[in-house]
């Protein structure tokens, strides 16, 4: 790791100890304060995680198969979907990217050592596991049948499940994000390195900081709501429920005030990610920055004011529904932007398909999709028909799992020899590229049909509509190819730990001062603290090409 | 196996919901590809050791960032308002429109016409009338969902919700529960009928399929339970110190204790029998006692018999005024 030595560490007479390094007894990683270490048991419980929420989608996948179910009976069936939405959504798309790669990156980025609060950080993540586990308990000892929404009164007076259980759970990981929310904002505004000011920013920060204001404001209005919905079950106090006084559209409010800015917190951090990689190999600067940087902060404003377009046919009124369709369809102008921002950024580039860069290409086709299909639903009349139905399904898996898990995969392959040192095989990366794109459309286009057709979501049977059966079958054999896509880089990747050749500190070219340090970094990240001088993504393609083509006449 | 593409258009909100629907996909696809083409040919023209000019790369154009703000909001905006009309249309069901109550409970569908023919998971319409359906829930939050109709409201606990279509085209369609309400969630529904008139009228008039004709109207029940309850000690033709009158109650506008108006409309009449607490009149003082035993079948039998004492709007529909701020009040 000698070549490493980067400009930044001239002085040092011995490189220090990586943070991977720096002890290797399990208390120097259950007390660790380093938000690297940190970021990488993150990395390893919500891997956990994703691997038991697949699970679950697969068991739902196999049992749509056939319209009288496969092997489940219906109680069940409701428990598995519900088991696969509130372990994707509140242990794996929420934390997945703020905590594994922002954690891990959003000091390094703006030339910190740490986050500003680093025991708060190893707090956040023993919260989470808290959560985790109750959610665990609550599967474990008979499952939670209400759906990840908990809708009420079902909830909080019907259901004979493990709700109260499941919403605790759900409550210990909100703290988590509030934690690490608090921990980001106050990281980026005071810990910045002489230079870096606001708008040399990389565009990942900015994404971070603008999801950490959404987490800050809308986990404390969810996690009370949820506790609202215990309060209820347990102890009879009427909030929710009209046989108490209480009404039950008042949750659905509540609720939505956080889920639908929630998932903006799953989004923007993917955007990010998306920056950063976008940038790199195409070696541009990216386009637009500015407007990229604001519409994060649009779209986090914007994002709490469009809560009721989940509530068209839920008797709200028809004028507020209105306001709510009007400022949804403003939200979409943010993403509309980003987008094309990214396609000019490509123009004019020198442009490297390595599998980071494929997973963006993946991101930005999925996610399109999944955002326009989102105006859909913000358009009242059309929503009514498809509202409930698996159009909803399809869109938000296009917008989670295409946007989020493509960002997330994006990241990680970009990052992962900065994480660990060891760069993995290109050509399988972008072998599961390609088969998670394919095997996702396969899955999920399927779905948009059988909403229009009127599949209602949550659906255990479907034998009175048997017109559906194809579109199943098509989307489970999509599925199953999905599940193939996701499999292959949990090998190579594990496997690169060992077997992998060693990345040196910028095995892409990147720019960027989590480039310029070791890979993987020390502890304290930097030696000395670094001075930034240049604007962020200072790339220029034309330079490279250049040098590429003067080099040509040797190689031939 | 056959593969359908799109459900049957068997209402009068098919069509114009279908229009809608095919420009918005016509749009996603064409901005899907538009989007897609360009990264593609801007990734592959641009790719690393290709020999083209790079020079003159600009990073930022307020030209384009305008361009590609202001197209997306337009387009936004003809969309939200052309959907907002249509909306409105589904909201506002016309005066004279059939009316037929629904109650849904874990896990079926209850279904009430008004000369008294009851049917369960199953409902017969005739072609071409406006029908108005009034729905309440008896436990959890369902929703009477009819895809071929293109229509789904919500049937909520608590209060009422209404939803309106003509059915266009006779046929056996799907009826379905959107709303998730626990383990047989996917079974709770059936299918909805709509017969020619005629046949209609003839199936309605020989009381329905389990064929019992004359059976008493939901006024009938509603007056029976009047009775029973001995409603018209305290609520007579005339208002008396313990109670005001029932005539002429439905629609009026009524002053609370608290200072409120408050619109006596089909749920607030259904909440001061079940719970008279929660509102009480100006000048009275609550004496009623909680009628919570009575079912959701019961109350509505009783809404019909208190609306044939007369309403404050003549003629209106016979649950409430489905104006835009909807039945129960619900604009919170």
């Amino acid at each position: 790791m000698s070549t490493a030595a980067p400009v930044l560490h001239g002085e040092s007479p011995k490189a220090p100890p990586s943070y991977l390094q720096a002890g290797h007894t399990i208390k120097s990683w259950l007390l660790t304060g380093d938000h690297k270490r940190i970021a990488v048991l993150y990395l390893i419980s919500v891997s956990i995680f994703f691997f038991f929420g697949s699970l679950a989608a697969s068991m739902i996948r196999v049992e749509l198969v056939s319209p009288r179910g496969v092997m489940l009976e219906s109680d069940t069936y409701n428990k598995v979907f519900t088991a696969h939405g509130i372990i994707m959504i509140f242990f794996f798309l929420i934390p997945a990217i703020p905590a594994v790669l922002g954690n891990f990156l959003l000091p390094i980025m703006i030339g910190a050592r740490d986050l500003a609060f680093p025991r708060l950080n190893l707090l956040s993540w023993y919260l989470y596991v808290a959560g985790g586990l109750c959610g665990v308990l609550a599967i474990a000892f008979g499952g939670v049948d209400t759906g990840w929404t908990f809708y009420t009164p079902y909830s909080s007076m019907y259901s004979n499940t493990n709700v109260a259980l499941t919403i605790i759970g759900a409550f210990i990981a909100g703290f988590s994000s509030i934690a690490t929310g608090i921990n980001f904002i106050v990281t980026v505004h005071k810990m910045r390195a002489p230079g870096m000011t606001w708008f040399r920013l990389p565009l990942m920060v900015w994404g971070s900081y603008a999801t950490s204001l959404i987490i800050v404001l809308g986990t404390p209005v969810v996690a009370i709501t949820l506790l609202l919905v215990v309060m209820e079950r347990v102890f009879h106090i009427g909030v929710f429920s009209p046989e108490l006084g209480g009404d039950p559209v008042l949750f659905q409010h509540l609720f939505w005030f956080y889920s639908h800015p929630a998932v903006y917190i799953m989004i923007l951090p993917a955007m990010g990610v998306i920056n950063e990689v976008i940038t790199c190999f195409t070696r541009k600067r990216i386009f637009g920055y500015h407007f990229i940087a604001f519409s994060s902060l649009a779209i986090a404003g914007l994002g709490f004011l469009v809560w009721g377009h989940h509530m068209f046919v839920s008797s709200q009124s028809m004028y507020q529904g209105m306001v709510f369709s009007l400022l949804s369809y403003l939200v979409a102008v943010p993403s509309a932007i980003k987008v094309f921002n990214w396609t000019a950024t490509i123009h004019k580039g020198s442009v490297r398909f390595q599998t980071p860069f494929l997973y963006v290409l993946g991101f930005i086709g999925l996610f399109v999709v999944g955002g326009l299909t989102g105006l859909f639903l913000a358009a009242m009349s059309i929503d009514v028909h498809l509202t409930d139905t698996y159009f909803v399904v399809a869109h938000f898996h296009y917008v989670m799992v295409g946007g989020t898990i493509m960002g997330f995969l994006a990241g990680l392959h970009f990052w992962w020899p900065k994480f660990f040192g060891r760069m993995y095989p290109d050509s399988w990366g972008k072998l599961s590229a390609l088969i998670i794109f394919v095997g996702f459309n396969l899955t999920f286009l399927p779905q948009f049909v059988l909403g229009y057709l009127g599949m209602p979501r949550r659906y255990h049977y479907y034998y009175f509509a048997p017109e559906f059966q194809f579109w199943h079958i098509a989307s489970t054999a999509g599925a199953s190819i999905l599940a193939v896509g996701f499999l292959i880089p949990a090998v190579y990747l594990l496997w690169s730990l060992k077997y992998g050749a060693p990345a040196g500190p910028n095995p892409w070219g990147a720019k960027g001062l989590e480039w310029t340090i070791p890979s993987p970094p020390p502890t304290t990240n930097f030696l000395e603290t670094p001075v930034v001088r240049e604007e962020p993504y200072a790339y220029d393609a034309e330079a490279e090409e250049r040098e590429e083509q003067a080099k040509e006449p040797t190689r031939a | 196996m056959n593969f359908p593409l799109m459900p049957d258009q068997a209402s009068n909100f098919a069509r114009p919901y279908d229009a809608l629907f095919f420009v918005l996909t016509a749009l996603t696809i064409l901005f899907t590809v538009l989007v897609g083409a360009l990264v593609l040919y801007f990734a592959v023209r641009y790719r690393k050791g290709s020999r083209v000019d790079r020079s003159g790369a600009v990073e930022s154009h307020l030209g384009l960032e305008i361009t590609w703000t202001a197209i997306p909001l337009l387009l936004g905006l003809v969309m939200f308002w052309w959907a907002a009309k249509l909306y409105v249309d589904t909201r506002q069901p016309p005066k004279d429109a059939m009316e037929i109550f629904v109650i849904g409970k874990q896990w079926m569908w209850h279904l009430q016409h008004s000369n008294g023919v009851r049917e369960n998971n199953e409902l017969h319409v005739p072609v071409g009338v406006p029908i108005r359906l009034t729905m309440i829930s008896q436990d959890v939050i369902h929703s009477f969902f009819v895809p071929q109709f293109r229509i789904k409201q919500d049937v909520l606990p608590g209060r009422y919700t209404q939803q309106w279509f003509v059915a266009t085209k006779p046929g056996k369609y799907n009826l379905f529960c959107a709303e998730y309400c626990g383990t047989q969630h996917s079974e709770m529904g059936g299918y909805i009928y709509a017969m020619p008139p005629q046949e209609f009228q003839k199936w309605l008039a020989s009381g329905g399929d389990k064929k019992r004709p004359n059976q008493p109207t939901m006024a009938d029940l509603g007056k029976a339970l009047y009775d029973r309850l001995a409603c018209a000690n305290c609520h007579g033709p005339q208002d008396t110190e313990r109670g005001p009158s029932l005539y002429g109650l439905y629609g009026a506008k009524r002053r609370m204790t608290d200072g409120t108006v408050v619109e006596a409309d089909a749920s607030y009449i259904r909440e001061s029998i079940k719970n008279p607490y929660a509102k009480i009149n100006e000048g009275y003082q609550n004496t009623m006692p909680e009628y919570r035993e009575l079912t959701e079948e019961d109350l509505l039998n009783l809404l019909a018999y208190i609306r044939t004492l007369g309403t404050a709007k003549a003629p209106g529909p016979v649950l409430g005024n489905a104006g835009p701020a909807q039945i129960g009040g619900a604009n919170r």
